[in-house]
């Protein structure tokens, strides 16, 4: 068989190989990852492959299987277009379906003072936007689609992959952010458009850095803002869900989760603008011990 | 770059060979192992030798994985049998679930997937009804596969716990009825051993012949490694505390018909995994062998499948195996009209 085209890429405590059989998508990814360490001796956590879905399709409607040491069975390929989008997919697959070393939160998080604020909630909540606009204003991006908790110390770990942004954010992110941070449009992915943005020169080099976790929101874009108290038991099985990793840990997640629940104070915040966000978390921020 | 698994072989049968491996090899490695489901046995066959320390942390990872994949096989098990408390004929684990329970060294580390259990055929009815009444469910509603299972296959329909999202086999032979060799079910059963909780394992030769039939004699070799790998695993086991294993191993395979296949196990066993085989019992080296290892071994570095036409050609016979050729055309082309895929 022929040989693939292949990158190596460390993002936080994780190390990736891509192997691809078109260099499009590679060239892309060490573009965009030129300010982030290659794993030092080489040795990776995962594979990720993209492949043609049949063997014409390498030159025909060049179409992208996203493959790899952990595979969804009905994973639908996408364009060759979109291949960034795929190699970006095929990592996140394989944290979620493999990483063991944290439990593994589908949240986005950023740091201030050594404490981390982290934001989780479905998708079109906002948190991702959230988490690239405060990384303008004085945060420290720690990631915007997995937060690692750590089983031992209770931290947050940084996994600060490129900042994937969606349909309106871009726009939004553009007016913020240089030009040369972005990606390639995507166009009509299965989650709308689609463009890149590579995290702050902070959240790189201090991406071996954890912080305590000091707050966690559940934002809801598109309603009057608001904060509101939940009780520790949605809290508790809220995370459950956002979590891909909880049961596959066992007894370690439920005691890593259960820690966190008990100890890090939480709210549900609705809002309107970036704005409003920014005022309904400073003043929560103030007001932490 | 690899190009098959050998190097994989190599680390199972020579954890000290690893060693010398260098960075660029051991993604590599790590690839295939994940992709031949043996990550949690390579874990455990590399536990006391030096590896580089993101290569621990992964196969730290995998034997904790497995950890709890044993314990989680063991739940369903147990759960199974409180389902089936008041069914007073015997329940037998079959595969993995049983390796775990009767603590074989073939269950370290392995991979365990449903659950597989195996009760007299005249009792199937009424086991069915049991789970069904305890919260399993059909997973394929589809009447034509339905109807084919239950006339021409070892197995009931898959089951599925609705709330813990667990599948069950249940198994009354350990080949479909349309197999060739048609093992002797009630002498599977007559044998079994009890555990301290009531439920059963097969007896060493069955275990080892079940394993044997299920990689020779019914399916296209897919996962062959891990199969093969326990075969090897339960061979060197019940030879070592056994010395008439051989000798009842031979008898039992013509019980079941599966001489043949026993010979290619064995044989196929002691090239790739050099496992210490009784030359009787093995039977002379075939050049089909070849083809065998090749379509076992047939897994890139990439973690890739390779070698597109043994794989097919072992694919097309396991059909072969499994049907008479006027039955194998009436059942693909029932498949093709339904647009569906093969009955896996």
């Amino acid at each position: 068989m022929r040989e693939m085209n292949q990158i190596r890429l460390g993002i936080g405590p994780a190390a990736f190989r891509i192997a691809s059989a078109w260099r499009q998508p590679l060239e892309q990814l060490s573009g965009l990852y030129q300010d982030y360490p290659a794993p030092t001796d080489g040795i990776v956590d995962f594979t990720v492959r993209l492949e043609p879905e049949k063997p014409w399709r390498r030159y025909i409607r060049p179409s992208v299987h996203i493959g790899g040491d952990f595979w969804l069975p009905d994973a639908a390929p996408l364009p060759l277009a979109q291949g960034l989008l795929a190699a970006e997919m095929g990592m996140n697959l394989q944290m979620a379906l493999g990483w063991r070393r944290h439990l593994l939160l589908h949240a986005s998080s950023v740091e201030k003072d050594g404490k981390a604020l982290i934001m989780t909630g479905l998708s079109g909540s906002g948190k991702s936007t959230l988490s690239a606009m405060l990384a303008e204003r004085g945060w420290r991006f720690m990631g915007d689609e997995f937060a690692l908790l750590d089983l031992d110390t209770g931290n947050i770990l940084p996994f600060p992959r490129l900042i994937s942004l969606k349909n309106q954010a871009i726009g939004a992110m553009r007016q913020v952010a240089a030009a040369d941070r972005f990606g390639p449009e995507m166009k009509g992915t299965p989650k709308g458009d689609i463009r890149h943005l590579v995290p702050p020169k902070p959240a790189i080099e201090r991406m071996d850095e954890s912080a305590s976790p000091a707050l966690l929101l559940f934002p809801r874009f598109g309603h009057e803002p608001a904060l509101r108290a939940m009780g520790q038991s949605e809290i508790f099985v809220r995370l459950t869900q956002a979590s891909t990793n909880y049961v596959a840990l066992g007894k370690a997640g439920f005691h890593a989760l259960t820690r966190f629940v008990d100890r890090v104070p939480t709210k549900a915040m609705d809002y309107q603008s970036t704005d409003q966000a920014e005022e309904l978390i400073e003043s929560l921020w103030n007001q932490l011990p | 770059m690899m190009r098959d698994a050998r190097s994989l072989l190599q680390a199972l049968r020579e954890p000290g060979s690893v060693e010398a491996l260098g960075n660029d090899q051991w993604p590599e490695l790590i690839s295939i192992a994940r992709a031949e489901s043996l990550i949690g046995t390579l874990a455990h066959r590399l536990k006391d030798v030096t590896v580089p320390d993101r290569v621990r942390a992964i196969l730290q990872d995998a034997a904790e994985a497995h950890d709890l994949a044993r314990q989680q096989a063991l739940w369903e098990a147990d759960c199974a049998r409180r389902a089936l408390a008041d069914y007073p004929g015997k329940i037998v684990l079959m595969k993995g679930t049983a390796y775990v329970a009767a603590d074989l060294a073939a269950g370290v580390g392995r991979s365990i997937g449903d659950l597989d259990i195996m009760v007299a055929r005249e009792d199937l009815s009424v086991v069915e009804a049991a789970l069904l009444d305890a919260g399993w469910e059909w997973v394929k509603p589809d009447p034509y596969d339905d109807r084919y299972y239950r006339d021409y296959m070892h197995e009931l329909p898959p089951l599925i716990h609705r709330e813990r999202d667990r599948m069950i086999d249940v198994h009354h032979t350990t080949l479909p009825l349309t197999a060739r060799p048609t093992p002797d079910a009630r002498a599977i059963l007559d044998s079994a051993i009890a555990l301290d909780n009531g439920l059963r394992v097969m007896a060493p030769t069955d275990m080892v012949l079940h394993s044997i039939a299920h990689l020779f004699a019914d399916g296209d070799l897919a996962g062959g490694l891990r199969n093969l790998w326990d075969i090897n695993l339960l061979v060197r086991q019940f030879a070592e505390t056994d010395e008439e294993f051989w000798t009842d191993l031979n008898v039992r395979a013509k019980t079941h018909g599966l001489i043949k296949e026993t010979q290619r196990a064995l044989r196929l066993a002691a090239r790739l995994y050099d496992t210490p085989v009784y030359r009787f019992s093995a039977g002379h080296t075939q050049f089909s062998d070849y083809l065998y290892a090749r379509r076992l071994l047939a897994r890139d570095g990439y973690g890739r499948e390779t070698r597109k036409w043994t794989r097919f050609a072992f694919y097309v016979r396991s059909h072969w195996l499994r049907m008479p050729p006027l039955m194998l055309a009436r059942h693909l082309w029932t498949k093709w009209r339904k647009g569906g895929k093969s009955l896996e």
